[in-house]
C-alpha cells in the first residue's frame, strides 16, 4: 500500500459526496415535475411522447398498477431484445458478419440486460453486431436503469406520502428519468470519453501491421456511447470482453476515475433525494453514512490483500503485489478500489479481472454482492434495498425495547416486515441454491477453469453476481453453456422482479398510512446510534447465510495459500 | 385500470430510436468532428502503414525489441475452430488468464518467466508486471522498471550503448495525472518506434 493509492482513494470519496447534494436537488426537482434548466429543450418532447403513447401525465397508479406497468414493459423489452440477437445477422449494422446469437445465450443476454445485470455470457467483439450492441444493449442500458430509478422514486414516495393510495406514474418516471438524468449526462461523458481515447465508430475493426510484420486486427466500434451509460445507469455490461480493462473502454487513469465517479453518482445522490422528499435531509445523510461505513471497510481490506500478493507468487520470489489480471496504467490502487466500487453497485464492470484477485481481495467483492448491494448500490436498486435492511433494522429495534416500530412517522407492520424479508430471502435462495445444485450436477461442474476451493468460487460467484443483477464475474467460468446460461438468466429474472415487486408492495402499503408526529419515545433514524444499527442489521443478516459458503471458497484458498498449496486443473 | 400495453409499446420503440440509434449517432458524429483520430482507435502510422493503435499493446518478440507484459488472449484454431490456441496480443478477442492466487498452472507459469528473464538480467529483480498477464490481455504499458529492466537485452541485440537506450526509455516514461492519478508507465509501442528511428538517423 503506498500514500499514493490512499490519496487516490481519498480524493475519489471527495468526488463522489460533492456531487451528492447538486445531483440530489436536481433530481429531486425532476422526479417532483419541476422545471430545470433543461425544460425548455425536453417538455416538447416529454409532451409528444406522453401524446403519442395516450399517457395523461397527472394520472397516478397504485402499487399494483405502478408494478404492472414496469412488468408489461419489461417483458417488451426482453421480447425486442431476444429478437434483435437471434436475427443480427439478417440485419444491418453488421461490418463484422456476426452470426445469430444461439437461443440459450439470447435468452440469458436478454435476461442479463432487462434486469439492468449485464451478466456476460456473450463475448462482446466476438459476438454482438454493432446494432445488437446500440438498439438492443445500450437502449436497455437506459430503461432497466430508468426502471430501478422509478422503483426507488416510488418507494420515497411510499414514505414521504400520507393517506394516499397512488404513488406516481411509471410511465412519468421512467420517462424523466432518461430523458432528464440519463441522457445529458450520458452525453457529456460519452464526448469526454471519446477525447480520452475511446473510439466512436461505425466501423468494426481496422488493420495494422505490427513493427516485426504481423497483421493485428483491432476491432473498434461505437464504444464511448455505451460505455458512458454502462457506468452511469450501473449497467456493466462491456463492448468488448475484458470490459473496463480493455484500452479501448478505458484508456487512461483519468478515464477509470470518471468512469468510478459515474457508476456511484446516481446511486449516493438518491440518498439525499430520499432526505429531500421525506422533508428532512439527515435521514439521507444517515443512509449515506452506514453505506459509506460497509464501503470503506471493503476497500481497506482489498487493498490491503492486493498490495500484499498472493503467497504463491511471493514464495517464487515475485514482490510488488498481485498484478496478475492488472492493467498498468490503474496500478493496484486503482484497481482494488475499482472492484470494491462495481460490486458495491450493482455494476459489474471490471477493470481488472476479478477471477486472478487474491483470495480475500476476491472475498470482499462476493460480500458485496451478497449483502444485496445496498452500498450506494445499482442506479435505484441500492436505496431500495437499503430501505427493506431499514424496515427491518426498525423492527429490530422496536422489539428490543418494546415499542411498535416507526420510521419517518410510520408504523412498520406485520405487513412491510414480511414483505422486506421476502425480497431479502430470494437472494440467498437464489445464489445458494443455485450453487449447490451446480456442485453435484455434471453440467455444472464442467464450468469452472480452476480447480481446488477457487473452483467452487467461480461457481458461487457467478450466482451471486446474477442474482444481485451485478453482472461482474470470476470469468474462468465457462458459462456460456444451455446449463448455465438458463440458470443464471433464472436467477437475474428472480433476484431483479421478486425483489422490485415486494418492494412497490411496502410503498404503497406505507403511503397508505397515516404520518404520527415525533414524540419523546420516537427512536431518531439520523444519529450515530441508528447507523450502527443499521451497519449491524446488513452484517449479522449477511454473515449468518453466508459465511459456510464463503469459508469453503475464499477462506479456505486464502488458508491454503497461505501454506503454499496450489491446486492443479485434471489431477 | 386502463391497460399498459399502449404506453409500454409506444414507449419501448420511442426510447429504443432515442437511446438505442439517435444517441449513438449523435455520440458518433460529434465524436467525428470533434476528436477523429480518437473516435477511430487512435491508430499510429509510419512511413504512410498503420502500424498499430497507441492504445493497443502488440506482440513483440525479437530481442531488439522492448517486449510488453505477457498476454493470455487466444484465437480459433486453424486446424479445428472448437479449440482455440494462444494468440497474445489478439486485439479481436481480449481477455485475461483467469487463473487464481492458488493455481499451480499460474505459479509454474510465473516460475518459467522468472527464470528465463533472470537468466536474461541477473542485476536487476524481475518487475511484477513482466510477469503477470494483463487483464485484457491488451495493456500497451510497461512500469518504468520493467523497460528499464529490458534495456541490457536491448543495447546488445541492436549494438547501442546501454546509456542511449536508458536514456530513451526515461524519455518515455508519463507520470501520473496530476501527480496523483494512475501509475507511471512507458508505452511500448511509442518506446520500439522511437527505438528504431534512434536506429535510422
Amino acid at each position: 500500500m503506498t500514500s499514493n493509492g490512499w490519496i487516490q482513494i481519498a480524493l475519489y470519496c471527495a468526488v463522489v459526496l460533492a456531487l451528492v447534494k447538486p445531483l440530489g436537488l436536481y433530481m429531486t426537482r425532476v422526479f417532483s415535475g419541476e422545471r430545470t434548466f433543461l425544460s425548455p429543450l425536453l417538455a416538447p418532447v416529454e409532451r409528444g411522447l406522453y401524446r403519442a403513447a395516450g399517457i395523461d401525465a397527472r394520472q397516478e397508479q397504485t402499487w399494483l398498477g405502478y408494478a404492472g406497468a414496469m412488468v408489461v414493459f419489461n417483458l417488451l423489452g426482453f421480447v425486442l431484445l431476444y429478437a434483435l440477437l437471434r436475427w443480427q445477422a439478417l440485419l444491418p449494422l453488421n461490418p463484422a458478419g456476426q452470426a445469430a446469437v444461439a437461443p440459450d445465450l439470447a435468452f440469458n443476454t436478454a435476461a442479463s440486460f432487462v434486469t439492468n445485470t449485464n451478466w456476460q455470457s456473450y463475448g462482446g467483439e466476438t459476438t454482438l453486431s454493432h446494432l445488437s450492441q446500440m438498439v438492443g444493449l445500450t437502449h436497455q442500458n437506459f430503461v432497466s436503469a430508468a426502471s430501478g430509478i422509478a422503483t426507488a422514486v416510488a418507494l420515497i414516495r411510499g414514505f414521504a406520502r400520507a393517506s394516499t393510495r397512488t404513488l406516481g406514474s411509471f410511465w412519468v418516471d421512467m420517462t424523466r428519468a432518461t430523458l432528464y438524468l440519463l441522457l445529458p449526462l450520458c452525453l457529456v461523458m460519452a464526448l469526454f470519453l471519446v477525447w480520452q481515447g475511446i473510439p466512436q465508430t461505425l466501423a468494426g475493426s481496422f488493420d495494422a501491421t505490427t513493427l516485426e510484420g504481423a497483421r493485428q486486427t483491432i476491432a473498434v466500434g461505437p464504444v464511448a456511447s455505451q460505455v458512458a451509460v454502462k457506468m452511469l445507469g450501473t449497467n456493466g455490461g462491456g463492448f468488448f470482453n475484458a470490459n473496463a480493462a480493455h484500452p479501448f473502454e478505458n484508456p487512461t487513469a483519468l478515464s477509470n476515475f470518471l468512469q468510478m465517479v459515474a457508476i456511484f453518482a446516481i446511486g449516493a445522490a438518491l440518498t439525499n433525494v430520499f432526505g429531500r422528499m421525506v422533508g428532512d435531509e439527515r435521514q439521507g445523510w444517515a443512509i449515506l453514512a452506514a453505506m459509506g461505513v460497509l464501503f470503506l471497510a471493503g476497500v481497506v481490506v482489498t487493498y490491503w490483500a492486493e498490495a500484499a500478493g498472493s503467497p504463491v507468487l511471493n514464495g517464487l520470489g515475485l514482490t510488488g503485489g498481485n498484478m496478475e489480471g492488472k492493467e498498468v496504467r490503474f496500478g493496484i490502487a486503482a484497481s482494488a478500489l475499482f472492484a470494491v466500487i462495481t460490486t458495491a453497485a450493482s455494476c459489474g464492470a471490471v477493470n481488472a479481472m476479478h477471477d486472478s484477485l487474491t483470495a480475500l481481495g476476491g472475498l470482499i467483492p462476493l460480500v458485496n454482492m451478497q449483502l444485496g448491494e445496498v452500498v450506494i448500490g445499482g442506479v435505484g436498486a441500492g436505496l431500495y434495498g437499503m430501505l427493506t435492511f431499514v424496515v427491518v433494522a426498525i423492527f429490530v429495534a422496536g422489539l428490543m425495547v418494546g415499542r411498535t416500530p416507526e420510521y419517518l412517522g410510520k408504523k412498520i407492520e406485520a405487513r412491510e416486515v414480511k414483505m422486506a424479508m421476502l425480497g431479502i430471502l430470494c437472494l440467498p435462495l437464489m445464489m445458494l441454491g443455485f450453487t449447490a445444485l451446480a456442485t453435484v450436477l455434471p453440467a455444472g461442474l464442467a464450468g469452472p477453469a480452476n480447480a481446488g476451493p477457487h473452483g467452487f468460487s467461480e461457481i458461487l460467484y457467478a450466482y451471486t453476481s446474477a442474482a444481485a443483477n451485478n453482472g461482474s464475474a470470476f470469468g474462468g467460468l465457462s458459462a456460456n453453456t444451455p446449463f448455465y446460461n438458463a440458470t443464471l438468466a433464472v436467477a437475474m429474472l428472480a433476484g431483479r422482479f421478486f425483489v422490485k415487486i415486494p418492494v412497490l408492495a411496502i410503498a404503497g402499503s406505507l403511503a397508505a398510512k397515516k404520518t404520527l408526529p415525533a414524540s419523546a419515545g420516537t427512536f431518531p433514524t439520523h444519529g450515530g446510534l441508528f447507523v450502527g444499527l443499521l451497519v449491524g442489521v446488513v452484517l449479522i443478516l449477511g454473515g449468518l447465510t453466508f459465511f459456510p459458503a464463503l469459508a469453503l471458497g475464499p477462506v479456505v484458498e486464502h488458508l491454503a495459500g497461505a501454506a503454499g498449496q496450489t491446486f492443479a486443473t485434471g489431477g | 385500470m386502463p391497460t399498459p400495453l399502449r404506453p409500454a409499446l409506444v414507449l419501448l420503440v420511442a426510447m429504443t430510436a432515442v437511446t438505442g440509434l439517435a444517441y449513438p449517432l449523435a455520440v458518433t458524429g460529434l465524436a467525428g468532428a470533434l476528436f477523429p483520430a480518437q473516435a477511430a482507435g487512435s491508430p499510429v502510422e509510419r512511413d504512410g502503414v498503420v502500424v498499430g493503435s497507441r492504445l493497443i499493446g502488440q506482440s513483440f518478440t525479437s530481442p531488439g525489441y522492448f517486449h510488453g507484459r505477457p498476454s493470455a488472449t487466444n484465437a480459433a484454431d486453424p486446424a479445428d475452430a472448437a479449440k482455440t490456441v494462444p494468440a497474445p496480443y489478439n486485439a479481436a478477442n481480449s481477455m485475461g488468464s483467469n487463473l487464481g492466487p492458488t493455481s499451480a498452472a499460474l505459479a509454474e507459469r510465473v516460475k518459467a518467466d522468472l527464470d528465463a528473464l533472470t537468466s536474461e538480467n541477473p542485476d536487476r529483480p524481475v518487475p511484477v508486471d513482466l510477469v503477470t498477464t494483463s487483464g485484457s490481455g491488451l495493456d500497451p504499458d510497461l512500469s518504468p522498471e520493467a523497460a528499464l529492466f529490458q534495456v541490457k537485452r536491448v543495447a546488445k541485440a541492436r549494438n547501442l550503448p546501454e546509456e542511449r537506450v536508458r536514456d530513451l526509455v526515461t524519455g518515455q516514461v508519463e507520470g501520473r495525472l496530476l501527480g496523483v492519478l494512475g501509475e507511471p508507465r512507458v508505452n511500448v509501442l511509442a518506446l520500439n518506434l522511437a527505438l528504431d528511428d534512434l536506429a535510422r538517423k
